[in-house]
């Protein structure tokens, strides 16, 4: 037991005092964090830029309820130089020019950006009927009453947060796992502890349950920055990201276990698990959603242990599933462990 | 204290090669005993074999009747092993090394300051390992090799890569290694530094032991001549003719040398005739021992 604790301390000592090593593990996808989470939570159509060529009776004349409505959509720009906004319309550094002819609104736009495009003509449509329904002096028959639903999809901030901490803790577990197993094979530490009466069972025992403690110091600097800074919120059953952890955790060291029982060098061995490590982050969803992705992106990424740790961690701790939703994910990340762990220790080596 | 060690008829081979091809030894309690030999010559393989690295093709080392390669806990806590390669953990001080190694033997950490005292590195106790000299990481792979105080150490070439003052640093240390009954086993490249510390020491080439003896009577049984030099001018080159009756005499600038097999005589001649200034005398060594065996041609 002490031998087990001490060889923990030693090993946990390692990787804290490499800054290279905490680099990668923390600051790296917490960068990313800020990134998505800074850069990318105004998640909705920016306004669209129309500019008025002279009077607008419509705008210009509009009742306050309909003037706040402009403001909200639309950046409205006065001029009366009309070739040169058609010129920018045309480059595309304006949606729309609008200008009244007796009582015709005309509304010229470019094609380039479609969304923008039919929320100009649309919008317009719609006050111009208003207009002349209400130019009738007749009260309207049908009224519209708008109300949002809460639907699935999510804020960037709720997507991101579980993604890049599934990615975060794959780079530390399968990097720790890869480069711990070829350096001590390498400098001879690995024959030396097979000399030493400490069964082999704790010295991996250690390092198992140091990548478990780094796993659940990244858990908590990423719930802490994602709550504390950009608003995250979770829901009822995010303490299973856990297990969820966890058992990722054991799945991503039996990916590096297989790169360094198969590589050389510690450069291999880094080389081969990034090679595993970032395509499957990009395949598991954990930088953006897979829904819109083809379906034989979704079949790869079904194969991924990433992928069923991050929906498992979508579905806890954002997505407000019940604790039962992490079960399966947890079942095929183990699962997962078992079958890598038992093809990389018929490849392991002792001595280099 | 105490303990044995027997090997018989140690074979191991990689593909075509013969690594170690019948090796055979027994190194009593509490003796320095020397693997000899150049690079390949089989020291390393031999030693992982004894160790317990390996298992034998053919033959067997018992340590005390244990076989070292079923890696029993109750022979591994009793053997030290100091390995090739300098291996520590990593950014871990001298200190922190120490107590983990200890902790692995369930040792109290007490023995950390005793250890570094030991091999004169008290000052580098908060120093990270990275950050040691090859000198100073040799002595800390030997202490880690001691943490235990164990029965038996093996050594695989301690001083291999060092400069010669941290490899004399180095023997003051191994010397006094067997003195409490320990038995010491160690591997080596070097003539002086077998010469210097074993007991017995085995020349081993090609896979075989060729020779095993005490140092100084590997050396008088090469039965080799001894130079006799003077400073140039202490005695007419006639008189040394004539002194060295059958053996040569070289006139040289700087010296003159005269090569013989009768020492004693010749030694008693030139002190009769107080012709002594600038004498040195120089004996076989190890060296010849080995070259005489192991030849003396290029190896690549």
């Amino acid at each position: 037991m002490r031998a087990f604790r001490s060889l923990s301390v030693a090993m946990a000592k390692g990787f804290f005092r490499d800054r290279m090593s905490l680099f990668f593990a923390v600051l790296f996808p917490l960068m990313f964090l800020v990134l998505f989470g800074g850069l990318l939570t105004d998640n909705g159509v920016s306004k669209s830029t129309i500019v008025q060529i002279g009077d607008v009776a419509l705008i210009d004349d509009a009742p306050a309820e309909t003037k706040a409505f402009y403001d909200e959509s639309f950046d409205i720009t006065r001029s009366t130089d009309e070739a040169s906004a058609l010129e920018k319309v045309r480059k595309g550094d304006v949606d729309a020019v609008i200008s009244q002819d007796g009582d015709t609104i005309v509304v010229r736009y470019s094609q380039a950006d479609q969304v923008k495009a039919a929320t100009v003509q649309g919008t317009f449509q719609g006050l111009v009927q208003t207009a002349n329904i209400a130019a009738t002096g007749q009260p309207p028959k049908f009224s519209l009453e708008a109300e949002q639903v809460e639907d699935d999809s999510l804020s960037t901030i709720q997507f991101v947060t579980p993604g890049l901490l599934g990615w975060a803790v794959a780079m530390s577990a399968t990097f720790g796992a890869a480069s711990n197993l070829v350096v001590w094979r390498k400098n001879g530490l690995l024959r030396r502890l097979r000399l030493s009466p400490v069964p082999t069972s704790s010295v991996v025992l250690a390092r198992v349950v140091v990548s478990l403690a780094i796993a659940m110091v990244q858990a908590a600097i990423f719930l802490g920055l994602g709550i504390g800074a950009f608003g995250l919120q979770l829901t009822g059953a995010w303490p299973m990201i856990v297990p969820l952890l966890l058992s990722g955790t054991l799945a991503f060291m039996s990916i590096g276990l297989l790169a360094g029982s198969v590589s050389k060098t510690e450069e291999g061995a880094i080389g081969m698990a990034n090679f595993v490590v970032l395509p499957m982050a990009f395949l598991s969803g954990s930088f953006f959603p897979l829904d819109g992705a083809p379906g034989w992106v979704q079949a790869i990424g079904n194969v991924l242990p990433l992928r069923h740790l991050n929906e498992g961690m979508l579905d806890t701790m954002v997505r407000g599933e019940g604790a039962s939703s992490a079960l399966v994910p947890i079942a095929i990340l183990l699962g997962f462990t078992v079958v890598l762990t038992a093809i990389a220790s018929r490849l392991f080596r002792w001595d280099a | 204290m105490g303990v044995g060690i027997r090997a018989e008829g140690l074979v191991m081979t990689y593909g075509d090669l013969r690594a170690v091809d019948g090796v055979s030894f027994e190194v009593r309690p509490g003796e320095f005993f020397g693997l000899l030999g150049p690079n390949g010559a089989g020291k390393t393989t031999t030693l992982e074999m004894v160790e317990g690295l390996r298992k034998p093709q053919s033959g067997s080392v018992r340590i005390d009747g244990f076989e070292p390669w079923r890696r029993e806990p109750e022979l591994q806590r009793r053997i030290g092993v100091q390995l090739q390669s300098s291996s520590f953990f990593e950014r871990l001080t001298t200190r922190e090394q120490l107590d983990t190694f200890g902790s692995l033997y369930g040792v109290a950490a007490g023995r950390t300051d005793e250890l570094l005292e030991m091999v004169g590195l008290v000052d580098k106790a908060g120093v990270r390992t990275e950050d040691l000299s090859g000198g100073q990481k040799q002595r800390l792979s030997i202490a880690c090799a001691l943490v235990h105080d164990p029965e038996v150490v093996f050594l695989d070439e301690p001083t291999a890569a060092l400069d010669p003052q941290a490899r004399r640093n180095l023997w003051d240390v191994l010397s006094g290694l067997n003195a409490s009954g320990r038995t010491v086993v160690l591997t080596t490249h070097y003539m002086d530094e077998a010469e210097a510390l074993c007991d017995r020491v085995a020349i081993m080439d090609s896979g075989r032991i060729l020779e095993m003896d005490t140092p100084a009577a590997l050396v008088r049984g090469l039965d080799a001549p001894v130079r006799i030099s003077l400073t140039p001018g202490t005695l007419a080159v006639a008189d040394a003719l004539a002194i060295a009756g059958p053996d040569s005499v070289d006139a040289h600038e700087s010296e003159l040398t005269i090569t013989t097999r009768e020492p004693a005589r010749v030694l008693a001649a030139l002190a009769d005739r107080d012709a002594l200034a600038g004498l040195s005398v120089k004996g076989a060594t190890l060296e010849d021992v080995f070259l005489q065996l192991t030849g003396r041609e290029y190896r690549a």
